[in-house]
């Protein structure tokens, strides 16, 4: 029965990545791609990965997601439609991703895949405990290293938000 | 997958196993569970209405719906099929796709959140090991639904309605959040069967007195915030939005928002009991020799908590946008991140109260 779920959640997956790079309105191209990423969730509740399954839906489901269609809803009128690309475009891009896709089944199918015999799903306090682990096979640098971009991050938004304020001091 | 072992259900699982292949068992096994669980909230959530409209009036001393039924009983399932019969319309030029779709993101990630609670110790269709934060996955999900809902139905007022939810719920989210992982951290698991496992030496509530009241504090301001209701329901104000995001909508996929409205207030409410108030446990453990009565203590308690969430409704005056967003970001926030290091610092020190 796992197999069946797997294919269904492929074929939706490929179905709505589709759909969406095609879809001439903005705001559906969006929501083809939630159903995109909310099959890959699915997926990974399918090997039972449930932490990444629900990081999966809060971060790009609820998070992302939620942020593109505040931009488009922001810029977007109902009635406007996304131009066609110049055919030499559509060319280009379309050599493109194929050579990107030849790739990408290339070193696929090259490389070896062991099958784990893994049934035991990984508990929240392993992830935690290996997060802030230094010693073998810990992730702390990492970690660390994240937790500063993304404060970088947080205040840069911030100066840009308030940018003017500041220069008006100085002058 | 279901952990569910009441005597009926065990006998209709062997049942089911004897006379079907084990595959199609499951699934039906699955549908069967499912289909349990709509009828059963589909009723509770229209009965909630009926609560609000009762609770609405006796707050401004009228007598509330008493024509249909014994003392207006059947008021909400009268006004239920009347909305099934009516008819379903649109806007010109709205985007009909996504405006067909709106409701059904609302409705089915606020049934999702539903199968993971644990009524009583058997009766809890999914117990996932990330329990609570599954919850705050799934709710994440809902406001995609309002957020085009609003802009698909091409109506100004509808727009901005949306617009101000999401503000609202991204900022709110983050309280919600955070103020349930405050209590995690005595817990020290995310499993909601266990949280309350780990409650049989006293609620938590009272477990981590000072830190855990703020937290529940904390999260009843951001719970009802995140449901879009009073004094938070600036998505629908009606004196400055027709209704908000589902003006255009008509027949049931009004409902559809409308019950998901009350459902995700239950499903507040039901977190709240299950994190802070011991789930369902007993108080002082009374009626332990009947595991039954779980239900009845689970139901009382997630009750109260809703009546409290409607007491808020009918008393305090609506915010404005920028005053919410203060309240967030200003207060609830940085109070949320020391508590979290309080909880840290009592946990470390052995500070909480056992029984």
């Amino acid at each position: 029965m796992e197999k069946i779920i797997f294919y269904i959640l492929a074929l939706l997956m490929i179905v709505f990545a589709i759909a969406s790079v095609s879809s001439r309105k903005m705001l559906r191209s969006v929501i083809y791609l939630l159903f995109v990423l909310v099959s890959v969730a699915g997926i990974y509740f399918l090997i039972d990965y449930n932490f990444l399954g629900a990081i999966q839906l809060t971060v790009y489901a609820g998070g992302i997601i939620v942020l593109i269609i505040f931009s488009v809803l922001l810029v977007h009128h109902i009635e406007m439609e996304l131009e066609v690309a110049k055919t030499s475009k559509k060319i280009l891009t379309g050599i493109i991703c194929a050579i990107g896709l030849g790739v990408f089944l290339t070193t696929i199918y090259s490389y070896n895949f062991n099958v784990v015999e893994n049934s035991i799903s990984t508990t929240t306090e392993d992830i935690g405990t290996k997060l802030l682990s230094y010693g073998n096979g810990g992730f702390i640098l990492p970690f660390e290293v994240i937790s500063v971009l993304l404060l970088a991050a947080m205040i840069g938004a911030i100066i840009i938000a308030k940018g003017k304020k500041l220069t008006d001091k100085i002058n | 997958m279901n952990h569910i072992s009441l005597s009926i259900t065990k006998n209709i699982h062997n049942w089911l196993f004897s006379i079907m292949p084990e595959g199609a068992a499951s699934i039906t096994e699955m549908v069967l569970i499912a289909l349990v669980y709509l009828a059963i909230f589909a009723v509770a959530g229209l009965y909630l209405v009926l609560l609000e409209r009762k609770v609405a009036a006796w707050f401004q001393l009228r007598l509330g719906p008493n024509r249909v039924g014994f003392k207006g009983l059947l008021q909400t399932m009268a006004d239920a099929l009347k909305l099934v019969s009516k008819e379903l319309t649109g806007t010109d030029r709205a985007d009909k796709f996504l405006y067909n779709l709106a409701p059904y993101f609302v409705i089915i990630s606020s049934l999702m959140a539903l199968a993971v609670f644990p009524f009583t110790k058997e009766f809890q269709a999914f117990d996932i090991n990330i329990g609570i934060f599954f919850l705050i996955a799934i709710s994440s999900i809902g406001v995609i639904g309002i957020l085009l809902g609003g802009w698909s139905s091409n109506n100004k007022f509808a727009l901005i309605g949306a617009m101000r939810s999401g503000v609202q719920t991204i900022s709110y989210e983050l309280s919600v959040g955070l103020s349930l992982l405050t209590m995690v951290l005595i817990t020290g698991s995310l499993q909601l069967s266990e949280i309350v496992e780990v409650q049989k030496n006293g609620w938590l509530i009272v477990q981590g007195h000072i830190p855990a009241v703020i937290a529940f504090m904390i999260y009843m301001i951001a719970g009802t915030a995140e449901t879009n209701r009073a004094p938070f329901d600036m998505v629908e104000a009606e004196s400055e939005l027709g209704a908000g995001f589902h003006t255009e909508y008509s027949g049931m996929k009004f409902a559809y928002f409308f019950l998901a409205e009350f459902i995700n207030m239950f499903i507040i409410a039901s977190i709240a009991t299950t994190i802070f108030f011991g789930g369902w446990l007993s108080p002082f453990g009374v009626t332990e020799s009947i595991p039954v009565l779980g239900v009845f203590w689970f139901l009382g308690k997630t009750l109260l908590i809703v009546f409290l969430m409607m007491w808020f409704r009918w008393t305090f005056p609506r915010l404005r946008i920028d005053q919410l967003l203060t309240l967030e970001w200003k207060y609830l926030l940085p109070l949320n991140l020391l508590n979290i290091v309080l909880m840290a610092l009592i946990v470390w020190l052995n500070l909480t109260i056992q029984f």
